[in-house]
């Protein structure tokens, strides 16, 4: 019995690892056919869904090589093996499809507008969302007397945990109107989306950069203003170094929920694939693509929307695995 | 100067904590506004075909709660493993580490894993995938709450186990266990109310149903899901029952995590 429960104890540990594996091993082969087909320039193409007709794609092609010659170039001082691979595949796609594309049309998938647009809401979010998140982290740490600060943290840790469904909904028919109001442009756009996307991580960040800086040791504190410290002094020179870690770390932790945030997003960024010419033009994130095409795909689509699923599971694990190793350390 | 700019800097810092609370607050108001003018009796009484809500609650609330059965026991016993069994050996760092990761991976691309898992195979979506999506969402939570937990239990209750003789896996469910009870409790309470309100893993996974099912091999109906494709409707009356939808939902998520809350404070 006792061995029994120690093998399962460990087999359910492993669990964690499988699944983790498994879902990289499982995107990957539903990608494949996707990044066989565009390689790394999948990354770089703007045309989503694009059809493009015998006639047409002579000349596509040609500015396809174009393209990818000048790619290649720049990658190959990168890494050689691994692109080298690729492009060799890529050559072969090529090929296949020009001697298709005299009988047929032909479907092409890139990603770089959802890309684009995830980076440019993510970026847009952190603006807005840090300097208010570290206000409130020090309003509630270091200025407001225990009476207010208790109920104002225990109601900014519930809005923490309210469904991102919500922000969404609230961001379409309140806040996006009122943007547009100010900014101009549309109800849904590049900035409703970022600022949605800021505001819903706003409690997230607060809380857990409020908790940092109250790690710091009150001797710390007090010996600083004992010599005559002002609070913005004793904030800026004693705690902000010694928390510092902590504060950085939460931050990336925001920045990856952002970047996988899916609802707050879909409601407000407009769906539409175009690479926005400024701020107020609607466009589209890696999880909004997924949430709106994902039921309806089928074949290549599907393998590029699994590509994208990949991107975008690489980047965030890439993000959280540094935070937690740089920044948060190696608990316990 | 310097209590010059001592007193703008803690005046920005203060104002932009008001400001953070003005936007959190006005989400909150007009959803109750919204929420409550669109309630009716009618909405508790009748499936999404005739307007109403109720299979919606039903289907969330069991997608959720098939979570909770598979996320669980594998989640605790995973977390017994990390505190009990390893002696915390690399291994066990790495699993803590890759968990923690776990945590924060979108929980779209968890969807889309599923989807490809046991949605393609099948041909279409059912409830059967929706729920192991969330009980995947939900795994690292429990994992990480039953390790801290268990790490909060004094060394001195399981010396005081082994002395008299008992196995270790009596000593983990009879003793340690029952010491942190409350607080794993707390977090189980606590994971049930992060994956009740998820929306993105279940859009392609057990998507919706208009009708009252119990079925779990087809489309299962999912009060958010359902949320998100009302509110997208151009017909007010859908999206104020969108509305009074994600009121209910709200309460429900804050009403479990003041819950939580209170109960982690009784312990102490």
């Amino acid at each position: 019995m006792e061995t029994f429960f120690k093998r399962l104890s460990s087999l359910s540990a492993t669990t964690i690892l499988l699944i983790l594996t498994s879902i990289f091993i499982v995107l990957f082969i539903e990608a494949k056919p996707a990044i066989k087909e565009y390689g790394l320039k999948f990354l770089i193409d703007p045309r989503w869904g694009v059809v493009i007709s015998n006639t047409q794609n002579d000349k596509l092609k040609n500015n396809e090589t174009v393209e990818k010659s000048s790619f290649e170039d720049k990658d190959d001082l990168d890494n050689d093996l691994e692109d080298d691979d690729i492009a060799i595949e890529d050559e072969d796609a090529l090929a296949a499809a020009g001697v298709t594309a005299s009988t047929d049309t032909k479907v092409i998938y890139g990603g770089l507008i959802p890309i684009v647009g995830t980076i440019l809401s993510t970026l847009i979010a952190m603006i807005f969302a840090v300097p208010i998140a570290m206000g409130i982290a020090i309003f509630l740490a270091e200025i407001a007397p225990p009476k207010i600060a208790k109920p104002v943290g225990i109601a900014i840790e519930l809005l923490a945990a309210i469904p991102s469904i919500i922000y969404g909904m609230w961001g379409l028919f309140y806040f996006g109107p009122f943007i547009s109001k100010i900014f101009g442009g549309g109800s849904v756009s590049l900035l409703v989306a970022g600022l949605v996307l800021g505001i819903m991580i706003i409690p997230f960040m607060a809380s857990l950069t409020r908790d940092s800086m109250k790690t710091t040791p009150d001797v710390l504190k007090e010996s600083a203003y004992a010599i005559g410290a002002t609070k913005f002094e004793v904030i800026k020179d004693v705690i902000f170094p010694y928390a510092k870690t902590g504060i950085i770390g939460s931050m990336i932790l925001a920045l990856g929920r952002a970047l996988g945030e899916t609802m707050a997003v879909a409601f407000v960024i407009g769906g539409v694939f175009k690479l926005p010419s400024k701020l107020t033009d609607p466009t589209v994130s890696i999880p909004v693509v997924l949430a709106n095409n994902f039921a309806e795909s089928s074949g290549m689509s599907l393998a590029a929307l699994f590509y994208l699923a990949l991107i975008l599971f690489v980047i965030s694990f890439v993000v959280i695995t540094f935070a937690k190793f740089y920044f948060l350390g190696d608990n316990k | 100067m310097r209590l010059l700019v001592n007193k703008v800097v803690l005046a920005l810092s203060t104002l932009a904590a008001i400001l953070g609370l003005i936007f959190l607050f006005w989400i909150l108001i007009t959803l109750t506004i919204k929420g409550i003018n669109a309630i009716s009796l009618h909405i508790f009484t009748n499936d999404l075909v005739n307007n109403g809500l109720r299979n919606l609650f039903v289907g969330q609330f069991i997608l959720a709660f098939i979570a909770v059965l598979i996320g669980v026991p594998i989640g605790l016993i995973a977390g017994i493993y990390l505190q009990e069994y390893s002696f915390n050996n690399k291994y066990a760092k790495f699993i803590r580490n890759l968990s923690d990761v776990m945590m924060s991976a979108p929980s779209i691309v968890i969807g889309t894993f599923v989807y490809a898992i046991l949605v393609n195979p099948v041909g279409h979506m059912n409830g059967w995938a929706g729920a192991i999506a969330l009980a995947i969402i939900m795994l690292p939570i429990i994992v990480r709450t039953t390790d801290d937990m268990l790490g909060l239990v004094p060394k001195e209750l399981r010396e005081a186990g082994v002395a008299i003789g008992a196995p270790k896996y009596k000593v983990i469910f009879d003793i340690i266990l029952k010491a942190a009870k409350v607080g794993i409790m707390t977090g189980f309470l606590l994971a049930f109310a992060r994956i009740i309100g998820e929306t993105a893993p279940l859009l392609f996974t057990s998507g919706n149903n208009e009708y009252f099912t119990l079925d779990l091999n087809h489309e299962f109906p999912s009060l958010t899901v359902a949320i998100y494709n009302l509110a997208t409707m151009p017909d007010k009356h859908l999206v104020d029952i969108a509305w009074a939808g994600a009121f209910i939902l709200t309460i429900f998520v804050l009403i479990i995590n003041l819950i939580g809350r209170y109960l982690i404070k009784d312990k102490g």
